[in-house]
């Protein structure tokens, strides 16, 4: 394989290198992941697009460490931040995944517990491991305390908590009970941050009280609150209807700009990809079959699938009857030999059936995989 | 409005009866309340809206799958809201549905043969049941399967070709009228637009029309020749499909325009200019069902204004003519 589609080096949060996965099943070993390479880099909005079964979610769960135990990992890395993944005990992936990685799926009323209301939900966060959050919650409240301050004639109160914070934050030690307040009016401030409506009584409501959308926005609230270094958003606005959907595209992106995590957006959906990426991968039975900055991979798409997709799109704002891609999407228990894409593939010839093509850079920053050029 | 009318609907509505709290008043949900709509002979009429806003109950209840609690349907006009029995099975021949989800609306227990010859045999559109298997045959490949796929299981088939099946036994009865509720839904891209393809040849080859129902406004403007929008039971807003995307008058319409995310980075746009999600259909006040959400309410707007035609064959429910650019509004008379 050519020298990969990363650019290696301190940009990037998160790089996976030769990534291979097989899940045992009782029909035999399904090949979920062939192989794939990506970087993200830092405070970047990555697409990660395919049809479902194509490896995009899990390769998220790979990532965050939730894979079922059926699956195995078989080859490559993970590296986070500098970090393998892959090779951390179960301890340190839980601190990650509640410090580093924050994970957000498609179906928020699963992920929320329903006997409990919001704001404890939000408090069990920093309660499980308030070592890894007191600098944050100080500082947040520390900058809360210095606006008000400004503002209006210097309140002894405000002071003396300002000294004793300051304090605090030196021996990173607070107790319980400030813990539990600092933590209140950094989750209300979060759960305005996702434009919700009236933080105080959200914080104070059960998520059955709340629509799709606002739930979906307590998720992503509950994300921010460990300002992660890396976001894994999985299908986060296919349950919604899509005047909802434009609300929280909307609201990530401008997140995004405000607390400058990288996101990982799986989706099938090349619109939204279109709307809110930078960058975008698109995945095909296992494989990354290419990688651009979302206005090259639109203007000047090169692997055969990924044209095929973008012609098989509908969109509202033209009249066009959508071209389809011939056949289904592969069975993996059995993949197609050398590129998984041949037996669909309008331009396949002898050589794709018997090799895997690799990635090859086409142009700086667009990535293929494909013979047609080279691979 | 031309070209001939295959079904029609005057008022037709379907409440639901619920019970909101313990010792709570009786209320009704209105999933669909009041929708006057007539589909021409030979067209696709595409339904759209967001979940919720009763798109798939008006289906529902024009194909008599579910009583409706007021109004009525003609087809060919004929009355048939108030059909029963032997009247109703007659009239059910003609119009058949589609579902969105294949796995479920498949007898797992099937062959596909059975499962299409079963409707010809119920209906007797074969002297023979040699003739049927023949149909069956035809159909099978008219679809784009092959006739090895008539002996086999649902199991056995992906998404998209189950999709393909209950086309083929929808279309078995030969009906002229389809319900199509959603029935690219639960596909993936590449084989929605095969879908789309065969739903388009089908309706040639076979002279049939199209009640599309979908919540995409992406694929209603691919496939539809006009557009119904409905919002919390009500039709807001009726056009040539054309006319509806490139020239919304419903502030609803517009907004749910300006939300579909486009696949084309060099026309990015602002999105979302709605706030706030769909309010509950139980016990809605009488006045204009997109009040709440809407930018340009005014106070006439507390009551429900009356479906105007505001254009030639272009018919909102609104108030107001209102220019989108210039936030300029004119006050559509009552009395049309």
């Amino acid at each position: 394989m050519s020298q990969s589609n990363t650019t290696e080096g301190g940009d990037d949060v998160l790089s996976i290198r030769e990534l291979k996965l097989k899940f045992h099943t009782y029909a035999g070993e399904v090949s979920a992941l062939d192989g794939i390479r990506l970087s993200i880099r830092k405070g970047e909005l990555f697409g990660l697009v395919g049809e479902s079964g194509c490896g995009k979610s899990v390769t998220a769960l790979a990532i965050a460490g939730l894979l079922p135990p059926n699956a195995e990992i078989t080859g490559g890395d993970v590296i986070l931040d500098g970090k393998n993944v892959l090779a951390l005990k179960p301890e340190e992936m839980r601190l990650a995944r509640l410090k580093d990685i924050a994970m957000i799926f498609q179906d928020p009323m699963t992920y929320l517990n329903p006997v409990l209301t919001i704001g404890s939900q939000m408090a069990e966060i920093t309660r499980a491991e308030p070592k890894l959050f007191i600098s944050i919650l100080i500082t947040h409240r520390l900058r809360q305390i210095d606006k008000q301050v400004d503002s209006a004639k210097p309140d002894r109160g405000l002071l003396a908590e300002r000294e004793s914070l300051t304090a605090a934050l030196d021996s990173q030690n607070l107790g319980r009970k400030e813990l539990d307040q600092l933590t209140r009016s950094y989750a209300i401030s979060l759960l305005k941050s996702v434009r919700l409506p009236e933080p105080e009584k959200v914080y104070k409501m059960y998520p059955f009280e709340l629509s799709g959308g606002m739930r979906q926005r307590v998720m992503i609230a509950m994300a921010m609150m460990r300002r992660p270094k890396l976001l894994l958003a999985d299908e986060i606005t296919t349950a919604l209807d899509v005047t909802v959907q434009a609300q929280i595209l909307r609201l990530l992106k401008d997140l995004r700009s405000e607390i400058n995590t990288s996101v990982l957006l799986i989706t099938h959906d090349l619109a939204i990809v279109a709307e809110v990426c930078d960058r975008v991968a698109v995945m095909y039975a296992g494989n990354i079959v290419e990688v651009a900055e979302v206005d090259e991979l639109f203007r000047n798409p090169l692997h055969p699938y990924t044209k095929g997709l973008l012609a098989s799109v509908p969109r509202a704002d033209l009249a066009r009857t959508p071209d389809s891609i011939e056949g289904s999407v592969p069975d993996l228990l059995s993949p197609p030999s050398g590129c998984r894409f041949h037996p669909r593939c309008p331009k396949a010839f002898e050589t794709c059936p018997s090799k895997k093509p690799s990635m090859i850079a086409v142009a700086p920053n667009h990535y293929v995989s494909c013979f047609l050029y080279g691979g | 409005m031309e070209g001939t009318t295959i079904l029609e609907t005057t008022g037709l509505a379907k409440w639901y009866p619920v019970r909101v709290g313990r010792f709570s008043e009786k209320t009704y949900l209105r999933a669909v309340d009041g929708v006057s709509l007539s589909i021409r002979k030979g067209e696709t009429l595409g339904l759209v809206g967001e979940s919720g806003c009763g798109k798939t109950t008006f289906g529902r209840a024009i194909m008599r799958l579910t009583e409706p609690s007021g109004g009525s349907i003609f087809f060919d006009g004929e009355d048939i809201s108030k059909l029963h029995g032997r009247s109703l099975k007659r009239v059910r021949r003609k119009m058949q549905m589609v579902f969105q989800d294949p796995y479920a609306s498949l007898d797992p227990r099937q062959r596909v043969r059975s499962t299409l010859l079963e409707p010809m045999l119920i209906h007797k559109i074969t002297s023979s049941k040699a003739e049927a298997e023949r149909l069956a045959e035809d159909l099978i490949e008219k679809v784009g399967l092959n006739q090895d796929h008539l002996s086999r299981f649902p199991h056995e088939f992906s998404g998209g070709q189950r999709q393909r099946i209950t086309i083929a036994a929808a279309l078995a009865v030969k009906p002229t009228f389809v319900v199509l509720d959603e029935p690219t839904s639960s596909l993936d891209v590449s084989v929605q637009a095969q879908i789309l393809r065969l739903l388009k040849k089908l309706q040639e080859e076979f002279g049939l029309t199209y009640l599309f129902i979908s919540h995409n406004m992406a694929v209603i403007r691919q496939v539809c020749d006009r557009t119904a929008v409905m919002y919390l039971g009500r039709m807001m807003e009726l056009a040539d499909t054309k006319t509806l995307f490139e020239n919304p008058k419903h502030p609803y319409t517009k907004a749910l325009l300006t939300s579909v995310p486009t696949p084309d980075p060099s026309r990015r746009k602002e999105l979302a200019v709605l706030e706030g999600d769909v309010p509950s259909a139980i016990g809605i006040p009488v006045d204009c069902r997109f009040r709440g959400r809407c930018a340009f309410a005014t106070d006439k707007c507390g009551v429900s204004p009356p479906l105007v035609e505001v254009e030639k064959n272009h018919w909102i429910e609104c108030h107001y003519d209102i220019d989108f650019d210039s936030h300029a509004r004119r006050e559509l008379r009552q009395e049309s």
